[in-house]
């Protein structure tokens, strides 16, 4: 009898408690349900139909995997995919290594100059992509720009060097743009890790005559492997959406050296061309990319979890 | 021995001169934004490097501001006095942003704490796609995102940009990792008092994850304001732009005039490096929070 009691009793608390939960989720899970959840779909279902931009419906004809078969023959998509590769494949390791040298030198200094450094670090982030990029293609100016003058003025070289003009320059120039909005992140997140390493563990290895450097790699860096962990997925995922920069400074150009999956997306989606307005296509894309994008984050957390 | 530590003084020293260089470039374009905006055109143009203005000039404010007008704001039918456009972007921009911070931190607190704290039927799911959602590439969803405001009649309206700001469930999960830290006995104890839940959470809940509504707050205000890709897809048409939006089309138009477009970088980036400075201490520990808990 008293234990009939009590299991009514915390049905009800459970009930309680399903009422409650669910009213707090609410108002977040129209949000994140209807402009996260939802367009994600869409963005799957679209990729397998012929859905055109101009057309007034959501959903054109079904044309199962043509769009994926297109993608696989689309010189100017594989070109993108190439470029994007190589800016991830560039940016990711020179961003966590240039973080954690930067943090491992900062993260000792006393609160201020500490902060100082974080924070001129961070400011490009802050300053929006707009603002930098324009910026920085005053700066790489074939004529007017601070960096040819400077390089003219001290004679290293003679005539201004065109670099977004240039197909063998304009890629290195936009991923140095990306590297300097990327690191403000990590080196935040690498400071608080360092600042949180296990000191007795550091002490008793000092003691056992281990060097700076054993004690680096053998203790801190084995400590700060789920921040490393989390500051390479984030990297991949902003260098594989660089776009900004490439809409704003190059357009995709000279000669399609600089075009990126993202860019491509945009520029099938608004340009005009021949895929105008192709929305499927563009979606296509899209799942493609996230597909590499989950595998890259899926082999990081595998090659981590296995050290 | 004291090789040993003559060579780790020689590295510290030698890190130190590195780590100021680093500093000096990484502050270089914010301050050839500020000094270009006050350049004249003959600085500007000057093929020799100008470290700074030889004349500080505000013709090029002037340019900016007069180069376009539109009226200061529009809402439900009223327009405001004309005004040049780029203060009409400002306050777009200003407005966008507040409202996506303040629904994000309503939202994601409710929420964190729910997740953090009640145990639901289906909470466990929940959270894993919230996890999932987060590993996914947000721009990814912008194309689709454009259909679907456009069924809703929202494309090209600001709303367009913060109703996805609000939804992106990183918010949820910052706020969950700082709610987790809310003792159980003291929510035991203000539901024996007889509390109701919004008495609860408002009374005891809100005050105690204070810190990470904060770096919610500061962290949602500098993405919305920076969003640059989401208003490009949301905002096609002129009275809608952000500050974002109004430097690039008038890259677009006068790639040439230098000057104009760093008047008008500097008047995009000041404010929210302001905010940022001043609320930095929240950021730093938003970021790390949500990073390092999960």
């Amino acid at each position: 009898m008293a234990k009939q009691a009590q299991s009514k009793m915390s049905r009800v608390l459970q009930r309680r408690e399903n009422v409650a939960g669910y009213l707090f989720m609410l108002p977040s899970l129209i949000f994140f349900l209807g402009f996260v959840i939802i367009p994600m779909f869409i963005c799957i279902i679209t990729s397998l139909t012929n859905t055109n931009m101009h057309d007034p419906g959501m959903f054109g004809s079904f044309i199962g995997l043509k769009n994926f078969s297109d993608l696989a023959k689309d010189q100017v998509f594989l070109k993108g995919l190439a470029n994007t590769f190589i800016i991830v494949i560039v940016s990711v390791p020179t961003v966590c290594a240039f973080s954690l040298w930067v943090s491992s030198a900062i993260y000792k200094l006393k609160g201020p100059v500490l902060s100082a450094f974080r924070c001129i670090f961070y400011l490009p982030v802050v300053t929006g992509s707009v603002a930098v990029t324009v910026v920085w293609k005053w700066m790489y100016d074939n004529y007017n720009g601070i960096l040819n003058s400077v390089l003219k003025s001290t004679g290293i070289v003679e005539k201004g060097i065109n670099w977004l003009g240039d197909p063998k320059t304009a890629l290195w120039c936009i991923i140095l743009i990306l590297f300097t909005t990327s690191v403000g992140q990590p080196i935040v997140l690498y400071v608080s890790a360092l600042g949180n390493v296990d000191q007795t563990l550091v002490e008793a290895a000092q003691v056992d005559g281990a060097t700076d450097l054993q004690v680096f790699w053998k203790i801190k860096w084995a400590q700060m492997m789920p921040t490393t962990l989390y500051i390479l997925v984030i990297t991949t995922i902003n260098s594989f959406q660089c776009f900004a920069l490439i809409q704003l400074l190059t357009q995709g150009g000279p000669n399609h050296a600089t075009d990126t999956v993202m860019y491509y997306i945009y520029y099938t989606a608004f340009k005009l061309t021949e895929q105008s307005g192709h929305f499927g296509y563009a979606n296509a894309m899209g799942v493609v990319l996230a597909i590499f994008i989950g595998a890259l984050s899926a082999l990081q957390f595998k090659l981590a979890k296995e050290k | 021995m004291k090789s040993n530590t003559a060579r780790s003084r020689a590295y510290k020293i030698f890190s130190i001169i590195v780590l100021i260089i680093l500093a000096i470039l990484f502050l270089f374009p914010l301050y050839w934004i500020i000094t270009g905006a006050f350049k004249p055109a003959q600085d500007i143009y000057n093929p020799e490097p100008v470290w700074l203005p030889t004349e500080w000039v505000t013709k090029n404010f002037d340019n900016l501001f007069n180069k376009r007008s539109a009226p200061l704001y529009s809402i439900f039918g009223l327009s405001g006095p004309t005004a040049p456009a780029a203060f009409r972007w400002l306050i777009n921009t200003v407005f966008m942003s507040v409202t996506a911070m303040i629904l994000t931190c309503a939202t994601a607190a409710m929420a964190g704490y729910a997740l953090a704290k009640k145990r639901f039927m289906g909470r466990a799911i929940l959270f894993s796609l919230i996890v999932c959602a987060m590993a996914l590439p947000k721009q990814v969803i912008l194309i689709p995102l454009l259909k679907e405001m456009s069924a809703l009649k929202l494309y090209d309206s600001l709303w367009a940009v913060i109703f996805p700001t609000v939804g992106w469930p990183f918010g949820v999960f910052l706020m969950k990792q700082f709610s987790e830290s809310i003792p159980g006995e003291i929510l035991e104890a203000t539901r024996i008092d007889g509390a109701s839940e919004a008495k609860t959470f408002i009374t005891v809940v809100l005050p105690m994850v204070k810190p990470g509504i904060g770096a919610l707050a500061i962290f949602t205000f500098i993405n919305a304001w920076n969003d640059y890709f989401m208003q490009l897809v949301m905002l096609p048409s002129g009275e809608n732009y952000t500050m974002p939006l109004g430097i690039a089309s008038l890259q677009a138009e006068t790639s040439i005039d230098m000057g104009l477009l760093m008047a008008g970088a500097a008047l995009a980036s000041v404010p929210i490096i302001i905010v940022f400075l001043i609320f930095q201490k929240y950021f730093t520990q938003g970021i790390t929070m949500g990073a390092v808990k999960g």
